[in-house]
C-alpha cells in the first residue's frame, strides 16, 4: 500500500530529525498524535500540530504523558494510526501504558528523543541511556520492537518502518532517537508517495459473532483486529484474557498469553532484525553501535583502518529484539567487539551475553551530554586489536 | 434432570450473559446502576453498534466487561484519556466512561478536570461508593469527613471533593447526582447525559455493604437504600457549591447543570474546518519563522 505523503513535499528538504520524524509519520499514515511538550522532542508535535489539519490527522496536547500514552490507544481502537512523542521524564510516565499496549496488542509508536538522565538530567543534550527502559520499563514479561535512527533522513525512513512493524506484529514500537539526531539538520529526501511502502492494519474478515479478538488464524501468531463501532461488541482488557478477550485469572491462560506475546517477536527476530554491515567479514575487531554513536564510530573505524587494523562495523538499526544469533556467530570469528554507547553500558550487556566468552567485549561508556570523542572509540579499537 | 428456565431479564441483551455470574457482592449498588444504564440505552434508542464503554480499574471498572457493546477495561484512572482518543478518532461513536470515584477523581482527577475544561464529547458516570472498594476499603477523595476506612482507621481528616461542584467549575455541560435508590430519576439522567454534546457527568451514590457500610456500621445494602430514600433531598438546579456530602448527612440530589457550550469536536471543526489547505500551513509556518523545510532546495 502506498504512503500518504502529500505531493507538495516530495523532494529534497533541509530539516532536522524531529521534523523528519513528523513527516515520516504522516507518510506512514499516522493520523492521531497525542503529546505533551518536552525538550528535545517538542518539534515533532509542533510540526504535526501545523501539518495535521491539512493531512486529515488529529493532534491533541494532553494534560500529561500518562494521558497521551493512553489516548493514542483509544484512537487506535477508533481506527487511527497513532503515536506519541516524548523524552526521558515523559517516557518514564508512560510506562504503564506501554505494558497496556503490549498486553492488548495495540499497534502504536512511542517516539523517545533521548536526553541525559536520570530525572530532569540534561534536557537539551543527548544520551542513549533509555535503551534498557525501552525494553523492560513496564512491569511483567513482554517484548517490544525498538529502532534507532542515526540521521534526519533515517528518522523519516525508519518511522515509516516503525509504523509498519507495529501493524505487522500488533506491538508498541519504540523509536529511539536522541537529542543530536533530533536537532541535527541535514538533507532529507521525501520520495513520491507511491514509492513509500505502508503496511495496512490487518482487519478480520469474520462477521460479528464469529470473531474473537485474540484468536489466531492462518497459523499466524498475531490476531487480526477490528475497530470500535462496527458491531463486533469487543471487550478489551489489560487483565490476563482468553481468546474472547475475557478476563481469566489462572496460571494456564497467563502462560499461554504471555508466551505468545513474547514469542510473536522473539520467534521472528530474523525477520525483524535490521543491521548495517561495514566490513564485518574477516575483521579482527568489530564495533557494535546504534543511533548517533554509529556515526562517531565510523570515524574511529576509518582511523583504525588507516593504521592497518582489520576492523568492521555492525550497526544495529533495530536494537530490540536483539540480533542474538548474529552476535553469537560473530563472537566465534572475531577477537573482540567494541561497544560504544552514550550510557554507562546497556546494550553491551546483551553483546556480552551473546558473545558467551567467545571473544573479548569492550564497553566504551559515556555518561551523556555529548557524543563520544572518536579518539576514545579509536583507542578502544586499537587496544582490543592488541 | 430438567433445567428451569426462569423469566428472561429484559436487559439481558445488553449484557454479556456468558460472563455471568458477575463478581459484585450481594447488596452492592453497582449492579443497580448497570440496570438503570441498560434501561437508559433501551429508552434512548442509541445505536448499539456505535456505543462504546470505557472503564478504569475497580469494582466499578468491571462494568465494561459485562456490557455487550464495544467495551474497554483500561488502566486505573485513565479511562477518560483513552475515551478522548477513541472519540476523536471516530466521532461517530457515543463514548461513555463508567468508573469508580477513586478511579475518576483520585488517580484520574487530572484527566477529569481537563476533559471537563475542554468539553470533550464524553458522558461520564461515576459510581461513588465513598471508598476504594476493589482494594479492600481504603479511603478515597470522596470519603466523608470522619468516616473510617482501612487507611484511616480513626476517621478521615481530609475534606472530600464535592463532585458536582468540581465538574461544574471545570466546565461540564450536564451535571446530576442520584443515589442507587433513585432508579427512575437516574435512568432519565443517564439518557439526558448521553444526549448532550460535550462533557456530561452523573454522580451515582451507591452502597458498598461489604466494605464502607460494614466498617462504618451503616447496615446492609437494603438498610442503606432505605437510608438513601429517607435522607436524600431532590433539589434540581441547586447551586452545586452547597452539594457537599457530610458523614451521614443529607445527600442533595437532582440535575444541577444543563447548559449548552460548543464541544471539543465542534470547536476543533470550527477552527480547522475539514481540511486546512497546504498553502495555509505554509503561510502559518512562515509567520512563525519555523524551519519547516519550505525554503528547501527542491528536486
Ligand atoms: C496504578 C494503579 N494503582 C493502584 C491500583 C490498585 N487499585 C485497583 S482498584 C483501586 C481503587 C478503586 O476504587 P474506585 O475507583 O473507587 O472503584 P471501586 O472499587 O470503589 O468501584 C486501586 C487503588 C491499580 N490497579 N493501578
Ligand atoms: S466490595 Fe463493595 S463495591 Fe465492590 S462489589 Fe462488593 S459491595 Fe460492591
Ligand atoms: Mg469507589
Amino acid at each position: 500500500m502506498p504512503g500518504y505523503v502529500s505531493a507538495e513535499l516530495t523532494g529534497a528538504h533541509y530539516i532536522d530529525g524531529d521534523h523528519a520524524t513528523a513527516e515520516g509519520a504522516i507518510a506512514a499514515g499516522c493520523n492521531f498524535v497525542a503529546g505533551y511538550p518536552i525538550t528535545p522532542s517538542t518539534e515533532v508535535v509542533e510540526r504535526l500540530a501545523g501539518r495535521f489539519p491539512s493531512t486529515g490527522g488529529n493532534f491533541i496536547q494532553m494534560e500529561d504523558e500518562i494521558a497521551s500514552s493512553i489516548a493514542i490507544q483509544g484512537a487506535v481502537w477508533g481506527g487511527a494510526k497513532a503515536m506519541t512523542v516524548s523524552s526521558g521524564p515523559g517516557i518514564s510516565l508512560m510506562m504503564e501504558h506501554i505494558g497496556l499496549a503490549a498486553m492488548t496488542e495495540v499497534p502504536c509508536v512511542f517516539v523517545n528523543v533521548q536526553r541525559g538522565g536520570p530525572s530532569t538530567g540534561l534536557p537539551t543534550l543527548p544520551a542513549q541511556a533509555d535503551m534498557m527502559q525501552a525494553r523492560w520499563g513496564s512491569h511483567g514479561d513482554y517484548e517490544i520492537i525498538a529502532l534507532s535512527p542515526n540521521s534526519p533522513q533515517e528518522c523519516f525512513d525508519l518511522i515509516i518502518h516503525a509504523f509498519n512493524l507495529s501493524e505487522q506484529y500488533r506491538v508498541p514500537v519504540m523509536f529511539m532517537m536522541d537529542e543530536s539526531v533530533g536537532h541535527m539538520t541535514e538533507k532529507v529526501v521525501i520520495p513520491p508517495y507511491n514509492q513509500i511502502e505502508v503496511t495496512p492494519r490487518r482487519f478480520t474478515t469474520k462477521r460479528p459473532g464469529e470473531y474473537k479478538p485474540f484468536a489466531l488464524d492462518n497459523g499466524s501468531m498475531v490476531p487480526p483486529m477490528v475497530k470500535a463501532g462496527e458491531g463486533y461488541g469487543i471487550h478489551i482488557t489489560g487483565l490476563t484474557h482468553d481468546e474472547r478477550g475475557y478476563p481469566v485469572m489462572n496460571a494456564q491462560i497467563q502462560d499461554r498469553l504471555v508466551n505468545r506475546l513474547v514469542d510473536k517477536i522473539l520467534k521472528n527476530v530474523d525477520k525483524i532484525t535490521r543491521v548495517r554491515d561495514d566490513g564485518v567479514e574477516g575483521a579482527d575487531v568489530v564495533v557494535v553501535s546504534y543511533g548517533i554513536t554509529s556515526r562517531i564510530s565510523m570515524r574511529a573505524v576509518r582511523m583504525a583502518r588507516e593504521k592497518g587494523v582489520k576492523v568492521g562495523h555492525l550497526r544495529l538499526v533495530v536494537v530490540w529484539p536483539f540480533p542474538e544469533q548474529l552476535v553469537r556467530q560473530l563472537a566465534r570469528k572475531v577477537k573482540a567487539m567494541v561497544v560504544p554507547e552514550i550510557n554507562l553500558g546497556q546494550v553491551v550487556l546483551e553483546v556480552e551475553r551473546c558473545a558467551a566468552g567467545n571473544c573479548n567485549v569492550v564497553s566504551v561508556p559515556h555518561a551523556g551530554g555529548a557524543v563520544h570523542n572518536p579518539n576514545t572509540i579509536y583507542s578502544a579499537i586499537m587496544e582490543a586489536a592488541g | 434432570m430438567t433445567t428451569k428456565a426462569g423469566p428472561k431479564n429484559p436487559v439481558e441483551r445488553y449484557l454479556r450473559m456468558d460472563r455471568m455470574p458477575h463478581i459484585w457482592c450481594p447488596g452492592c449498588g453497582i449492579g443497580t446502576t448497570v440496570n438503570c444504564f441498560a434501561r437508559a440505552i433501551e429508552q434512548s434508542g442509541v445505536d448499539l453498534k456505535k456505543l462504546a464503554i470505557v472503564s478504569g480499574i475497580g469494582c466499578t471498572g468491571r462494568v465494561a466487561g459485562y456490557l455487550s457493546f464495544d467495551s474497554f477495561h483500561t488502566t486505573h484512572g485513565r479511562a477518560i484519556p483513552f475515551a478522548t482518543g477513541l472519540k476523536m478518532a471516530n466521532p461517530e461513536l457515543k463514548v461513555v466512561v463508567y468508573s469508580g470515584d477513586g478511579d475518576l477523581v483520585a488517580i484520574g482527577g487530572n484527566h477529569f478536570i481537563h476533559a471537563a475544561r475542554r468539553n470533550a464529547d464524553l458522558t461520564v458516570f461515576c459510581v461513588n461508593n465513598f471508598n476504594y472498594a476493589m482494594t479492600g476499603g481504603q479511603i478515597a477523595p470522596t470519603t466523608p469527613l470522619d468516616a473510617v476506612g482501612t487507611t484511616s482507621p480513626y476517621g478521615v481528616c481530609e475534606r472530600p471533593f464535592n463532585l458536582p461542584f468540581l465538574a461544574k467549575s471545570c466546565g461540564a455541560v450536564y451535571v446530576a447526582r442520584w443515589t442507587a435508590y433513585h432508579v427512575r430519576q437516574l435512568t432519565k439522567s443517564m439518557i439526558e447525559a448521553m444526549d448532550k454534546r460535550g462533557f456530561s457527568f452523573v454522580e451515582i451514590i451507591t452502597p458498598c455493604p461489604t466494605l464502607y457500610e460494614r466498617r462504618n456500621r451503616l447496615g446492609d445494602g437494603l438498610a442503606r437504600m432505605e437510608w438513601f430514600r429517607d435522607n436524600s433531598v431532590i433539589r434540581h438546579g441547586s447551586d452545586t457549591r452547597y452539594a457537599d456530602i457530610g458523614f451521614q448527612e443529607k445527600i442533595i440530589c437532582g440535575k444541577f447543570v444543563d447548559v449548552d457550550r460548543p464541544s471539543l469536536l465542534e470547536m476543533t471543526q470550527a477552527k480547522l474546518g475539514d481540511v486546512v489547505s497546504h498553502r495555509r500551513w505554509q503561510e502559518m509556518s512562515r509567520r512563525q519563522r519555523r524551519p519547516l523545510g519550505e525554503e528547501a532546495t527542491k528536486g
